[in-house]
Formats: C-alpha cells, sequence, structure tokens
C-alpha cells in the first residue's frame, strides 16, 4: 500500500464558525467566576447598608477605634473585638505554624513509611472534629491543664512584662489561641505534607549523593522548595483562626474590653456576633454587630491579602544571596 | 560549627595490584596489574525480593575511566549506585556481595554510608542544580553539608578551583550570584559536575552524564572527563557506544538475563571491547546488532 502527499483545500483549514469548543468553554468559564464573585459584593454592599446607621453615629474611625462596647448605654466600639481577633489569631498562629511544619517534616522526611500513613492520618482525623467539641474540650479539660503552666509565666517573666502578668482565670486569650492552634496545625500540617512530599527525588538524591544528612535534605531544598507551598499553608490556617466562632467563645471568657494580659479573658469579633447577636434588643445593637461582621471581613481580606503578597514575595526567583 | 569530616582514606601503603580473578568473574579479561580503585565481587542488588545486578564482579582501574555499557534495563545505574551506597536509599532496596575501595569493604557495619559517599561523588543523568541557589552555593554546598570548610575566602577559593576544573569558571565567573537553573543543560551539568569535585573525592560516578545534552555540550563533558581522569577514577554508566569508545580505557558490557537480572557479559579493555570481544553477545552489541 503507497500513500501519497494530499493537498488539503482552504476549507480544511479555515476556522469554523461560531465560538468553537474552546470559545464556548471560556464563555462558560467567564460566566462562572462573574458569578462567584456576586454574592460576596453583593454580601459587602448588603452588609455595609445595613449598618449605615451605625457609621452615621459613630463615624468609621470612632467605632473602629472605640474602646467600649455597652449596649444598654447605646455605645459600640469595636476595638475590643478587632484586638482579641489579632492576638488570638496571632497566638495560634506562634504555636500551630512550627509545630505542623515540624509534623509535616516528620511524616514525609523521617518516619519509616508505614509509621507515615498512621500519623498522617491521626493528624487529618483532628481537622475531622467539630468546633464545638473543640470549645468543649477546651473549657473542660485544656483550660484547667493550662492553669498551671499560665501561673508559673505570670508569676516570673509576668512580673516585668504586663502582656505576661497575672490573674489567670482560665479563660483568656491565651486559652482561646492555644484551642485554635490545635485545630488549624491539622490544616497547616496537612498541606505542607504535600508539598514536601512534591519535593523532586532528583534534588533529594543530589543531596545524597553529596554526603548530605536527611538534615541537609531537609534544608537545603525540602524547605527552600517548599516555601511558596507552606505560606499558601499558613494562609488558610490563618483564614481560619481570624474566622473560628463557636470555639472561641467558649473558651475566651467574652469580656469586652481590651485585656492588658494575654491571660485576661477577651472577646473577638466572631465570638461576639455569635454570642450576643440572638439578644440584641438595645438600640443600634444589631447593627453594630453586623458592622462587626464587616469590620471581620475586611481583616480577612486584608490579612490574607498581606499573607499572598509575602508568599508571592518568597517565591519569586533565586532565595540566598552569597 | 566545623567538624572534622571522617572520610575514606586509602591506606597509606600502596596495596600490591590487586587483580583478583574470582569465578563470578571468569569473563572479565585479566588487565594489565595497573592499581585498583574500586573492586566489585560477585554484587547483586535488589528492590524488595527482585534482583536487578546478578553476581556481578568488576575491577577498576584508578585514574581511568571505566565505561559500563548495555542496554536499558540492564542494572547499569543500579550496579553504579551500590558503589556510592546510594542504591540502599531507596526504600526496600538492599546489596549483597562486596565491594571493595583500596581493600575497604564498603559495607562493613563500621563504614559510614555518608563517608563512602563524599569519597565516591556522582553526577546524574538529569542536571540537577539546586534552583533555589546560585551557582556559587551550588558549588559550596558540599562544602556546607560536610563542614569541610570554615571562611568566606577558602570557600571562593573551593568555588573557583572547582569550576575551573570542570571548565565553567569562564562562563560564569561574571555571575556567580546567578540561579544555577538560569545556565544551559550543558552548562548545569558541568555545574553538577563541580558540585561533586567540591567534595574532593577519589572517585567519580557518572549516570549517563550527557544523555540531557546535545552533541556540542556532549563533547565538552567528554572532554572534561578525560582532562579529570589525571586526578579521579571515573566510572561512567552511558548507552551511547561511540561515547564509551571515545572515552574510556576500560569497558564493562551488561545485559539483561532470563531472570530479567543485568549481568557481566564481559570487561577488557575499551579497544579490546570494540575490535576483539571475546563474547558473541558483545559483538553483536557494540556492532549495532541488537540493543
Amino acid at each position: 500500500m503507497t500513500t501519497t502527499s494530499r493537498p488539503q483545500g482552504i476549507h480544511a483549514l479555515r476556522r469554523p464558525r461560531g465560538l468553537g469548543q474552546d470559545g464556548v468553554f471560556r464563555l462558560t468559564l467567564r460566566v462562572v467566576a462573574v458569578l462567584i464573585v456576586i454574592p460576596v459584593l453583593w454580601m459587602m454592599v448588603d452588609t455595609f447598608a445595613e449598618t449605615v446607621p451605625v457609621w452615621e453615629r459613630f463615624g468609621i474611625p470612632g467605632f473602629v477605634t472605640g474602646l467600649r462596647w455597652a449596649p444598654s448605654f447605646t455605645i459600640y466600639g469595636a476595638l475590643p473585638f478587632i484586638y482579641g481577633t489579632l492576638l488570638t489569631s496571632a497566638i495560634a498562629m506562634v504555636i500551630a505554624v512550627p509545630v505542623a511544619v515540624l509534623i509535616a517534616l516528620l511524616i514525609t522526611e523521617i518516619l519509616p513509611p508505614r509509621a507515615r500513613t498512621w500519623v498522617a492520618v491521626a493528624v487529618d482525623l483532628l481537622a475531622a472534629i467539630p468546633s464545638v467539641v473543640y470549645g468543649l474540650w477546651g473549657l473542660l479539660v485544656l483550660v484547667p491543664v493550662l492553669r498551671p503552666f499560665e501561673q508559673a509565666v505570670a508569676g516570673t517573666a509576668g512580673k516585668v512584662v504586663p502582656f505576661l502578668a497575672g490573674p489567670t482565670p482560665g479563660p483568656s486569650y491565651f486559652a482561646a489561641g492555644v484551642v485554635v492552634s490545635i485545630m488549624i496545625i491539622p490544616i497547616i500540617a496537612a498541606l505542607s505534607r504535600e508539598v514536601f512530599a512534591a519535593t523532586p527525588r532528583l534534588q533529594r538524591e543530589a543531596v545524597r549523593a553529596l554526603g548530605g544528612t536527611r538534615w541537609d535534605v531537609i534544608r537545603t531544598v525540602v524547605i527552600p522548595l517548599g516555601r511558596s507551598g507552606v505560606l499558601a499553608a499558613i494562609i488558610l490556617g490563618l483564614a481560619r483562626a481570624i474566622g473560628e466562632t463557636i470555639a472561641v467563645t467558649m473558651v475566651i471568657g467574652n469580656a469586652p474590653k481590651i485585656g492588658a494580659s494575654i491571660f485576661s479573658p477577651g472577646f473577638t469579633l466572631a465570638s461576639v456576633i455569635a454570642n450576643e447577636f440572638n439578644e440584641a434588643n438595645q438600640e443600634l445593637h444589631p447593627e453594630a454587630l453586623i458592622a462587626l461582621g464587616l469590620v471581620l471581613l475586611v481583616i480577612s481580606v486584608l490579612v490574607n491579602g498581606l499573607a499572598i503578597l509575602i508568599r508571592q514575595r518568597f517565591a519569586r526567583g533565586v532565595g540566598r544571596v552569597v | 560549627m566545623t567538624t572534622t569530616p571522617i572520610r575514606l582514606q586509602p591506606p597509606p601503603v600502596e596495596p600490591a595490584p590487586v587483580v583478583s580473578v574470582s569465578a563470578a568473574s571468569h569473563n572479565a579479561k585479566m588487565l594489565e596489574p595497573a592499581e585498583l580503585s574500586v573492586e566489585l565481587s560477585g554484587v547483586n542488588a535488589f528492590y524488595g525480593s527482585r534482583r536487578v545486578v546478578r553476581d556481578i564482579s568488576l575491577p577498576v582501574r584508578s585514574n581511568a575511566i571505566t565505561a559500563i555499557i548495555g542496554p536499558s534495563g540492564c542494572g547499569k545505574s543500579t550496579l553504579l549506585r551500590c558503589i556510592n551506597r546510594m542504591h540502599e536509599l531507596t526504600p526496600g532496596a538492599h546489596v549483597e556481595g562486596r565491594i571493595e575501595y583500596h581493600g575497604i569493604d564498603l559495607y562493613a557495619p563500621d563504614i559510614d554510608p555518608v563517608a563512602v559517599r563524599r569519597t565516591i561523588g556522582m553526577v546524574f543523568q538529569q542536571p540537577n542544580p539546586f534552583p533555589t541557589m546560585s551557582i556559587h552555593d551550588n558549588v559550596a554546598a558540599p562544602a556546607r553539608f560536610n563542614g569541610l570548610i570554615a571562611g568566606k575566602a577558602a570557600e571562593h577559593d573551593l568555588v573557583e578551583r572547582c569550576l575551573r576544573q570542570a571548565a565553567l569558571w569562564d562562563e560564569v565567573k561574571d555571575k556567580l550570584k546567578a540561579g544555577g537553573t538560569s545556565l544551559s543543560g550543558g552548562q548545569q551539568q558541568r555545574l553538577c559536575i563541580a558540585r561533586a569535585l567540591a567534595l574532593e573525592p577519589d572517585v567519580l560516578l557518572m549516570d549517563e552524564p550527557c544523555s540531557a545534552l546535545d552533541p556540542i555540550a556532549t563533547l565538552q563533558v567528554e572532554n572534561l572527563m578525560v582532562e579529570l581522569k589525571r586526578d579521579y577514577t571515573i566510572i561512567i554508566v552511558t548507552h551511547n557506544m561511540q561515547q564509551a569508545s571515545r572515552v574510556s580505557d576500560q569497558t564493562a558490557f551488561l545485559t539483561m538475563g532470563d531472570d530479567r537480572a543485568g549481568y557481566l557479559v564481559e570487561m577488557a579493555d575499551t579497544v579490546e571491547i570494540f575490535t576483539n570481544p571475546r563474547q558473541q553477545l558483545t559483538e553483536d552489541y557494540v556492532s549495532g546488532r541488537f540493543g
């Protein structure tokens, strides 16, 4: 059998009429993209509209920097809750990030293959526990367990640094931060694990063939190549920490003021909304709580935006300079 | 932190040339009595229970290039990875038999595999510079792993020396801070050779170092290998027969047996293998009749 070259006419080479397959696909994606954005914008606009009386009464700076929250006197200031949200999230991240990254490294780099699966499953299970269970466990188990530690810190460093001073009533920013850290460890650990496990084998072998140890593998290729992915994991954990509501409400002490010490009871934006909205019957009280929701939304967007910027910076180009 | 690295030193007294021809290596032609650097006797390599290298014995001469040739899947790379104890890093993999380096049993219980890898450097098939490091840091990396050097000045000297040895210095001396992966493929491979040399090894294992390179880069690496054999013992795995005949002094031909494990058909001086092979299998392979 022989084949000959058969020239094709112009009609065989023309673009198809209409959108074509790719065109339809592209259009569909655009429509979906717009549909995703609509509810978010709607939510922001609607929330803002609901809260206009609050802004008219206190002004945006006045509300955001207001230190006092006294619904019975129609005085609403958001700062204690903003402070509480940022502080508990910071405590949670300080604890969770190193622990989660170490767990991920342990699973991918140190443990024998069989143990890896078991530890990984155990950590993943932590993510499946409902918030309210964490809250109960935090209140009944963790808070009493943390007491001696808190007292020790307050009795030593706390004598010099007011931020660590007593008294240590139990429910506090610190307790909330610890509970939230345990809730976000599995999120950060699971994602970091995937990132570390994706380190190219050739890179690992390069280190080993040069007489590197496992530790050299970790510091030379696993962490530098995984940096950007781990930052993405941290961003997700942070978003969860900022928004966590029920568990925090149960262990933070629900005090609408700025506590001087991390061992003082406080409140966060999310937990005050959950806690007070049902019984908000004072003048402007529901509107003020919705306004706190708007502040929470803005903080989430700002913090995540910042984290994404940091991540992009880290992901760029060659890291170390000679 | 500087630690004195433990390196495998050849015994100070030159050992008598050992060209042992064990029963297993009866096909290894007697080589002229030169000093042996690495000697494999009855080496078997396994992945789990599957044997991929069967009973291979190879005498490797010092300051020479030994080529290991053979069809794909015949265990050439695995055999190479046994020599610097990389094979055992694969989960479930293990090695049987004896591999000696100047008379030292590399698999003896008191031998540190990390020290073996420092003494016997390796270059991989795919250039694998560290992508987050500069050219300079890539070459300095092994010294940093092993605490071989203290001080910036000594480090710069080492980097320059190794890049010169790898015939890369003139091309990169003005951009040492550029990323290691910003170089072309051939330059990256020479960077990896420089990096391996920074260990100040005695033996260099090269696993198809040119298979990802274009002909010009290949020629550069081949010329480099010939340069390097003055100071190093080189073992190269290649399935490019022209390359083996161009650069190597002795050649081992492996093929796959019925049990799908690679075995040694014949080993001799390269000229012998390519002009006057003793085995029909070798002749068929080097003349291109199969493989």
